[in-house]
């Protein structure tokens, strides 16, 4: 246990601002990197685009959720006041449906407010307490000033030396091993 | 003002002035807006401020332990005046909620960068807002424990709610609209949240702020999935914060109260919400950008633009009142035309006047650019727009509700002295927690004037 070398999580290297952090992803892109992340204190316009991120679920889920949320609200709204506890309030007609629709509406909403949140969470594996990222010290400042580029250890053309090499190459400030020691 | 800070608000570039003073970098606008939570030492203004606060919020306490023993009798309220302060207060409230919504969701979509350094507290304000709008309902059912009766819950005795009630709109609006704010704001936090905990010097810290970011790294992956979560809360956000204010309005125009029976309440209700939150957020926002240093980042430009909206929305304000009157008068109601003569002439009258004069005649002075660069007199107009809102729903509900269709129903409501400490006393629930707010978080959202350095970086 002591002395056993810590699994490696992958190789990570600095840059100090936006532009060089794109150019840093497309890249090692092109070079054949596929598992590959990078870090930065804000979204980054086309950083997305340069990593080769697909489109991703969140708006899916937002949208099922407020179906969901409607849909339900709604027949909640008809069986409370239609089936199973049916009041005559003013002669109007038990399932007396605009006035169904503000509730129907704000579920709507509540619905997929809930799921869009929720649903982001969830794809980003969030609330994670640790990650290897934690073990730099450097990586502190990704929530501050600084960019980082990640290739990671299970990338199939992973190799430390040749990976630390490449960040160099492309003008990474520090380039700094990631251990992965839990 | 203009003594602080000559050059650049002199009027001559002033119209140059930019949401963000130029030589900020991504480490500075970190450091400044981060040190006043994590490093910055407790201040005898804060302190001062904050004891005021909190014990006008004891008041409060007070104010309900003692309804709660009595009943709702302590209040002036009676047949025919059953509303009185509570819905006066809640309305009010829940109207200035709706400006942070707007700032946070309706500018974002708009994509207007001059939101980006006031969001955060005006997200805040909201929240804090809707909790003391929610107190008034709650303890104006004279039984507050029983509350929950309101909500669809399969209860023993078989009964559920009467979804036709708009008091009913108004629970599921109010709570979803809390609901939603709350999670605009975390979201938006999130971030901000993760800056702190890297920053935090004390284990304390570290831990509380650690949990609150729950690991946010700021991976790309992540920042992909976040920015369409945030993009589609605001797309979301928008209709609700329009729908809860036709909600509230419903509440009246839904009954046959002479003065409330009227179509044109929801535009009009949403109008004057967001005419009070524009007038709230300059309320805070002046005081804070002078105790804090926060000039560079809440410019000139920001208090500009905000007085513009509140000149906007108070012309329509001015337009729905106009409608009222003349509606009445075009009617040929007879109920009507009696109410219009009871706000101009009957016992009440001298609140429709000052209304009149708080919130259609004094905003006029914003179409002069020198009011609006003005810091103190804008502050100024900013409390007595506030009033003036207040003074608009104390003119609703009780000078209709005391002239109603027979004579012989007609009454006189004045508030008693508990109307006024619990009044008085969410004010300080209100200014309670946004002093803990501003030292315990951060008030203007780091990552967002990060994208605003880059992009000011991106323009030179």
């Amino acid at each position: 246990m002591m002395d056993q070398r810590p699994h490696l999580y992958g190789v990570v290297g600095e840059f100090d601002t936006a532009e060089q952090l794109l150019r840093a992803a497309a890249k090692t892109r092109d070079a054949g990197y596929r598992e590959i992340d990078a870090y930065a204190p804000f979204p980054v316009e086309g950083l997305s685009e340069a990593l080769g991120l697909r489109r991703n679920k969140v708006a899916l889920i937002t949208l099922i959720g407020g179906l969901l949320g409607g849909l339900g609200g709604f027949g909640f709204e008809y069986w409370v006041n239609v089936i199973t506890y049916p009041l005559n309030i003013g002669g109007r007609p038990f399932n007396s449906w605009p006035a169904f629709i503000p509730v129907t509406f704000e579920l709507t909403v509540l619905g997929a407010s809930l799921s869009a949140v929720l649903g982001m969470l969830a794809l980003n594996k969030l609330p994670q307490p640790h990650h290897p990222l934690f073990n730099v010290e450097h990586f502190k400042r990704a929530t501050n000033d600084k960019f980082f580029l990640c290739i990671e250890a299970h990338d199939p053309k992973f190799n430390l030396s040749d990976a630390a090499k490449f960040l160099q190459g492309l003008q990474a400030q520090h380039v700094i091993e990631v251990k992965d020691d839990d | 003002m203009s003594n602080g800070q000559p050059p650049l608000d002199s009027p001559k570039i002033r119209r140059l002035t930019p949401v963000l003073e130029p030589g900020h970098t991504y480490a500075s606008v970190t450091d400044k807006i981060a040190s006043i939570v994590l490093t910055r030492p407790m201040s005898l203004g804060w302190l001062a401020g904050f004891t005021l606060s909190f014990s006008v919020l004891m008041m409060l306490t007070v104010a309900i332990a003692w309804l709660i023993m009595k009943g709702t009798g302590i209040w002036g309220i009676n047949i025919p005046v059953g509303w009185g302060f509570a819905i006066v207060n809640f309305v009010w409230w829940i109207g200035i909620g709706h400006a942070g919504t707007l700032i946070s969701a309706i500018l974002f979509l708009l994509n207007q960068k001059w939101r980006t350094s006031i969001n955060r507290f005006a997200e805040a304000m909201t929240l804090f807002a809707v909790a003391c709008a929610g107190i008034f309902p709650l303890i104006h059912t004279g039984r507050p424990w029983m509350a929950y009766y309101m909500f669809p819950y399969p209860s023993a005795m078989g009964i559920w709610p009467q979804f036709r009630s708009p008091l009913i709109w108004d629970v599921f609006a109010v709570s979803t609209y809390g609901t939603v704010s709350l999670l605009f704001w975390f979201v938006g936090l999130i971030p901000d949240l993760a800056t702190l905990r890297d920053r935090a010097k004390s284990k304390t810290q570290q831990i509380i702020y650690g949990m609150l970011a729950m690991g946010w790294r700021g991976s790309a992956r992540h920042w992909h999935r976040y920015q369409s979560a945030y993009l589609l809360l605001a797309g979301l956000a928008t209709p609700l914060v329009l729908s809860v204010h036709t909600v509230v309005s419903f509440d009246f125009s839904i009954a046959i109260v002479p003065g409330w029976h009227t179509t044109i309440f929801p535009p009009y209700f949403v109008a004057g919400a967001i005419y009070s939150g524009f007038a709230m957020v300059l309320t805070i926002a002046i005081p804070l950008r002078k105790a804090y240093d926060l000039e560079d980042f809440i410019t000139m430009r920001h208090l500009e633009n905000m007085a513009k909206v509140m000149l906007a929305t108070g012309l329509i304000v001015a337009y729905g009142y106009f409608f009222e009157y003349f509606m009445s008068q075009y009617s040929g109601n007879k109920f009507d035309l009696y109410l219009t003569q009871m706000r101009f002439h009957g016992p009440y009258a001298h609140f429709y006047y000052a209304l009149i004069l708080c919130n259609i005649l004094t905003p006029q002075l914003l179409w002069f650019q020198k009011v609006r660069t003005n810091v103190p007199v804008l502050f100024l107009i900013s409390l007595i727009i506030n009033l003036g809102m207040w003074l608009e729903r104390f003119v609703i509900v009780v000078i209709s509700l005391t002239r109603d269709f027979m004579p012989s129903a007609w009454g006189r409501y004045s508030a008693t002295v508990w109307d006024y400490a619990t009044f008085v006393g969410t004010l300080g629930l209100f200014t309670t927690m946004m002093f803990l707010f501003v030292r315990g978080l951060p008030a203007i959202s780091i990552a967002e004037m990060r994208e605003l350095v880059a992009h000011s970086e991106e323009h030179e």
